[in-house]
């Protein structure tokens, strides 16, 4: 029988780890099928090899998977996220300038206070007629959504007092460089470049703005799950493997060689050494500190694609893109998570397994142990930095409260 | 009906526009991709983008048309089912291309089908030049594998390359390969006697 092939769209960044390694590493081969990579530059191109078949699967932020669904800009097409590939491994870089204005530290700040002295500033450029311009990857990424929250709990009303515009990764340090914008919110290794390069300061992990956000998920058409379930499990399986290697000890170092390969992310193995390990350079030149879950690839079923993650992601779609709640969109949007594919996929393999498929987001202050069908689960903080916890269950009352 | 061409290729810019305009669609504007893509949309306003589906500023460019005021909210081509395939045949052939809302679909595939058209070509083209181009470094590199047995075993250049084709079909491999090999090993042992 020969080995069911998933072609599988990503972009250069270091949380597209999982299935590069399973390639690399022989988790595909162990579970009987192959995967190819298509590297691109966008997501646009990422998105669109997708629908149209160029790829079986994609590498993707979490919240165009689900704008794809809702026919965002374009015509709707069902999609399905049975499997996360990460939680956060983002942060929010200032240019040089900004960092001194702001007077950001050796370390990693408090984001209420960073927020404080950002917001001074902000108000400051604004009457000067020059406001504050930020740089995130995409309109519908994570980054943009954690960003703006962080941004509107501190006093900064986006596209009010600050403006948002979109720089692709690749670009960001370049960006920040020209003083075409203040600040980026990025994935690894490209704010580290920025710092590399000197033209940037990194401000905050976004892991404290929400230290469990859901980032990148495989994607892949509905369809495609229909016609090839007991494939697309076997995939599951091999990313889950993947993960398991990823984050054990000993690794990194093997990890960070083929992800800096020229076909991967042909970028500096330093950089993403140091992302993989959660040790982060702040400013050029300094000495990396360590910020644990930094990167969350797999512990806690990191990888569950919960429901409730996905109804968060909408909630913010529609405060950000205005228009009226309804009950149906939210409903075409948590259901593009498919926690029953996960379940199916890892039933019998000893991996803990959710028995909920839906949490309050943001209720966990310290480690608890969470109900599961199969093996033992226990789950750490997953505050917001304001402390607000997220019913996906009143989305409307959430986004009333909201500033 | 105004078209504006988004290209990382200059040439296949220039390509497309050609084309357009031999059939009878000459209101182009070529935006300059080394330039400020925004303000040089914002100034032509077209009703059709045609972007190259690889060209790196795609995500700023959807977002432009997501949150313009400028211009009448460019989408995604071709927006229901029905159209699928032609739009699977342009992504096939590497062209994105949005429309602002209104257009009717009998003005725009013309535009499309063309583009398409002329963006396999161009790859035909790229295709044709690659391989000559190969031919060329393969030739120079027998040449060069020729003189090095013509010296070492002083033979004439018949002998030299009966050899390489004899060696080439004991082993079956390509000509060109044998005499990589030869010019490999020249240039590291071939001071060793």
């Amino acid at each position: 029988m020969s080995a069911e092939t998933f072609r599988v769209g990503f972009l250069p960044l270091v949380d597209a780890a999982l299935p590069i390694l399973a390639h690399e590493l022989g988790f595909a081969a162990r579970e009987g099928i192959q995967i190819e990579l298509v590297r691109d530059m966008t997501w646009a191109t990422v998105r669109d090899r997708l629908l149209y078949g160029h790829t079986d699967a994609a590498h993707m932020i979490a919240p165009l998977a689900i704008a794809t669904a809702l026919g965002r800009d374009r015509p709707a097409v069902p999609m399905a996220v049975p499997f996360v590939l990460g939680l956060n491994g983002n942060a929010v870089t200032f240019s040089t300038q900004l960092a001194r204005e702001v007077g950001l530290g050796d370390t990693l700040g408090d984001p209420a206070m960073i927020g404080a002295a950002l917001q001074r500033v902000a108000a400051a450029r604004k009457i000067a007629g020059k406001p504050l311009r930020f740089g995130v990857v995409h309109r519908y990424s994570s980054h943009n959504y954690m960003l703006r929250y962080w941004l509107a709990g501190v006093g900064i009303r986006p596209d009010t007092h600050i403006d948002i515009v979109v720089t692709s990764p690749p670009f960001a340090a370049d960006a920040l460089a020209a003083g075409e914008v203040d600040g980026i919110c990025v994935g690894e290794p490209w704010n580290s470049i920025a710092v590399e390069r000197g033209v940037g300061h990194i401000a905050l992990a976004t892991a404290q703005i929400w230290r469990r956000g859901v980032e990148k998920v495989l994607a892949l058409r509905e369809a495609v799950i229909d016609e090839r379930r007991d494939a697309v499990e076997a995939l599951l399986r091999a990313l889950h493997a993947a993960a398991a290697h990823f984050v054990a000890p000993d690794t990194a170092e093997e990890s960070a060689d083929i992800l800096a390969r020229p076909e991967y992310l042909d970028a500096s193995r330093d950089a993403i050494l140091r992302a993989i390990t959660d040790r982060i350079r702040l400013t050029p030149g300094g000495e990396p500190i360590h910020y644990p879950d930094f990167m969350f690839q797999h512990r806690e079923a990191a990888n569950f694609p919960w429901r409730s993650q996905a109804a968060w992601l909408y909630s913010q779609m529609l405060r950000w893109d205005g228009g009226a709640y309804s009950a149906a969109d939210a409903a075409t949007a948590t259901a593009v998570f498919r926690p029953d594919i996960y379940r199916a996929a890892l039933a019998g393999s000893g991996a803990p397994l959710p028995g909920a498929s839906s949490k309050l987001e943001g209720g966990i202050g310290e480690p608890i142990g969470a109900g599961s069908v199969q093996g033992r689960l226990l789950l750490g903080s997953d505050r917001f930095f304001d402390g607000r916890a997220f019913d996906p269950d009143d989305i409307q009352g959430y986004l009333a409260d909201l500033p | 009906m105004r078209i504006a061409i988004i290209d990382t290729s200059t040439t296949r810019a220039a390509i497309i526009s050609d084309g357009l305009r031999e059939a009878g669609l000459d209101d182009l504007v070529l935006i300059d991709p080394a330039g400020a893509l925004i303000a040089q949309i914002e100034a032509a306003k077209p009703e059709v983008i045609l972007v190259n589906l690889e060209n790196p500023s795609r995500d700023l460019l959807e977002d432009f048309f997501a949150m313009s005021r400028a211009l009448a909210r460019p989408i995604a081509m071709f927006v229901d089912q029905s159209d699928a395939e032609a739009t699977g045949a342009a992504i096939d052939a590497g062209v994105s291309a949005y429309v602002v809302d209104g257009l009717s679909k009998q003005r725009i595939k013309p535009v499309i089908d063309l583009a398409v058209r002329r963006f396999e070509a161009f790859s035909r083209l790229q295709r044709e030049l690659d391989e000559a181009k190969n031919a060329l470094t393969e030739r120079a590199t027998i040449d060069r594998a020729k003189a090095i047995l013509m010296k070492r075993r002083a033979i004439d250049e018949p002998a030299a390359y009966a050899l390489l084709r004899k060696q080439a079909m004991s082993t079956n491999r390509r000509i060109a390969e044998i005499a990589e090999a030869i010019v490999t090993s020249d240039a590291l042992l071939g001071d060793m006697e």
